[in-house]
């Protein structure tokens, strides 16, 4: 099959284009990011998805699956510009599938969709509002990207469209916003409070996105791993130590002291717990991890030993 | 040993049938330890503090999904700590009885975070639906709030009863196991709630009582269990119905509670003067098959 992923720069898209490649098919990629020592057979693109020369690679290449990871979810890039990616290149992405033939497309999305609050259910399923909107406004874009993804469903009923609201990444690459977390010696956490965090190994989250490939996925699924951990307990898994803070002292610290400069919607991520129930997922596709979490951080405390 | 956890608490919670896993965490974030630490000091309350009589608790199912349903009795959750123990305690295998907390605990530090320690959420019918298709053992209070804010003269009545649980008993197919607590009142009285101390806690209000605080007095207190109840349904019935199995529940949980106190009265009389062998009351409690805590 050829197969097309908008966002092959990113260390979860790297892993996705090369297991793909493995299993025989031919996968192109688009990014603006350069990807330096790519695999020979992968086709790169540095292009902006948004832009006409991004179009022409679906003209001329015609690949027959999409898989769109081109969002940005780190909050470093200004909010407008993460609007114009993540909303204006999700809308290109689908407008090109439908224009140019594509069967399936997937968008890949984020489990915090669903947004962390105290009076927010444990395990989310699929139909649960996005609560984020209102807890963490920063994160909008992504969500609007979700809802708008999720339109492709009735909108162009040609294309099977697949949403995976995926938890974070742990694993040896550090990549995600959980690992960034917990990179430090000491990790900053609200005094009171170690709300779960669900996150799940990358070489599953890779297995995960290449079976919704496999089996045609329509819908819109939760995608987790191993049960979810107490963000106490995963910092002392990965062998840091936690520094709990009083809430107004550490809203006050954020951006100073090596913290990073987080909205204050953030905090409402390291207070209460974003937890998502993964059993359609699991059923529509025969899903299961491999990794626990026990081996997941071990793996993350390995490759980022702190040094004394 | 590990710090302030009995050896005997600590074996019990290696036998709760609950999926831990490698760091003692279950997946709703219970822990282990903290269930240890925790249900330490409630055996001593149990076992020691206050005298209990635990009747009846042959009827709580010892696998499978369940609702243990009762009254409030006691400006705090007295009640709960003590169906908690009991049932880790009476039953074998142990099993952990899960609360469905009031919100505003999951906002106030360290409160929300003991209680999730504990296995005891925040009261959400998704969060609810989810433990009992996990067959977890549901304890709710449908009194709410309400019902902890009972003062002293009303402190063995019923107030209103919500109807949730029952929609979400018929549609998870759980039996309800009624139970009275009785002596939560005597032992907490409340006389007010202050309702401004509450909202500088972030509570709905304090339990004030004659010695200030709502520190409990080691008075006797009463659990009755009773057989479980099941409503055929699937929970979109309509009110009318609903609030005909809600009634029946309240009955039954006030029928207990009168039980439970001629047991307390009978209890706490002078030796010869009591009101000699009650055949009612010996009737009901041969059916409820008492059982006193070793």
């Amino acid at each position: 099959m050829r197969i097309l992923i908008p966002g092959i720069g990113g260390v979860l898209g790297q892993r996705v284009a090369k297991r793909l490649v493995e299993q025989g098919h031919e996968v192109i990629g688009i990014d603006r990011r350069p990807w330096h020592n790519a695999p020979e057979g992968i086709e790169i693109h540095n292009v902006d998805i948004r832009k006409r020369a991004a179009e022409d690679v679906f003209r001329k290449r015609r690949p027959q699956a999409v898989i769109h990871m081109a969002t940005v979810t780190h909050l470093v890039e200004r909010t407008e510009e993460r609007f114009r990616i993540n909303l204006g290149g999700t809308r290109a992405v689908f407008e090109h599938c439908r224009d140019w033939g594509v069967e399936h497309a997937i968008f890949v999305g984020r489990h915090t969709y669903y947004g962390a609050a105290a009076d927010s259910p444990l395990y989310h399923k699929e139909e649960d509002p996005p609560m984020a909107v209102t807890t963490f406004p920063e994160l909008s874009d992504l969500v609007a990207a979700d809802l708008y993804a999720c339109t492709a469903l009735w909108r162009l009923p040609q294309l099977t469209t697949t949403v995976l609201r995926m938890v974070y990444t742990m694993g040896p690459t550090g990549h995600g916003t959980l690992a960034t977390l917990l990179r430090g010696k000491r990790v900053p956490m609200v005094l009171g409070f170690a709300p779960l965090f669900h996150f799940m190994h990358e070489e599953d989250m890779t297995s995960a996105i290449c079976l919704t490939l496999e089996k045609k996925l329509k819908g819109v699924y939760n995608v987790a791993g191993p049960q979810p951990v107490p963000l106490s307990v995963a910092i002392r898994g990965t062998g840091r130590s936690a520094l709990p803070l009083p809430e107004s002292v550490f809203r006050a610290a954020l951006g100073r002291f090596g913290l990073p400069r987080l909205p204050p919607g953030a905090l409402a991520h390291i207070k209460y717990p974003v937890v998502v129930d993964s059993s359609a997922f699991r059923e529509a596709t025969g899903f299961q991890h491999k990794i626990d979490e026990v081996q997941a951080l071990s793996e993350f405390r390995d490759a980022f030993p702190l040094h004394d | 040993m590990p710090f302030l956890i009995d050896p005997e608490v600590a074996s019990r919670v290696d036998r709760l049938e609950l999926p831990f896993n490698k760091y003692g965490v279950d997946p709703y974030g219970a822990r282990k330890d903290h269930i240890a630490r925790v249900l330490t000091v409630f055996q001593f309350l149990y076992r020691h503090y206050f005298t209990i009589g635990v009747h009846g608790i042959e009827h709580v199912p010892r696998r499978g999904r369940a609702m243990l349903v009762g009254n409030h009795s006691g400006g705090v959750a007295l009640d709960g700590a003590m169906v908690i123990t009991s049932c880790f305690f009476e039953l074998e295998p142990p099993r952990l009885a899960q609360g469905m907390a009031e919100k505003f605990m999951a906002k106030t530090p360290f409160m929300g975070l003991s209680a999730t320690r504990m296995g005891q959420l925040t009261g959400l019918v998704e969060t609810a639906e989810h433990l009992l298709n996990d067959d977890r053992m549901l304890m709710i209070f449908p009194e709410g709030a309400r019902g902890t804010a009972k003062l002293y003269p009303e402190r063995n009545s019923l107030v209103h009863f919500g109807s949730g649980f029952v929609r979400l008993a018929m549609k998870t197919k759980t039996p309800i196991i009624p139970f009275g607590f009785v002596g939560g009142g005597e032992a907490i009285p409340t006389i007010a709630n202050s309702y401004t101390l509450g909202k500088l806690f972030g509570a709905p209000y304090v339990p004030i009582t004659p010695w200030g605080v709502a520190l409990p007095a080691p008075a006797r207190l009463e659990l009755t269990y009773s057989e479980p109840m099941t409503f055929e349904g699937t929970g979109t019935e309509e009110d009318e119905v609903i609030e005909r199995y809600v009634e029946q529940v309240k009955q039954r949980i006030a029928g207990l509670i009168e039980l439970g106190r001629k047991r307390r009265r009978k209890a706490l009389a002078w030796p010869g003067s009591t009101d000699d062998d009650d055949p009612k009351l010996a009737d009901e409690q041969a059916a409820t098959k008492k059982e006193e805590p070793s």
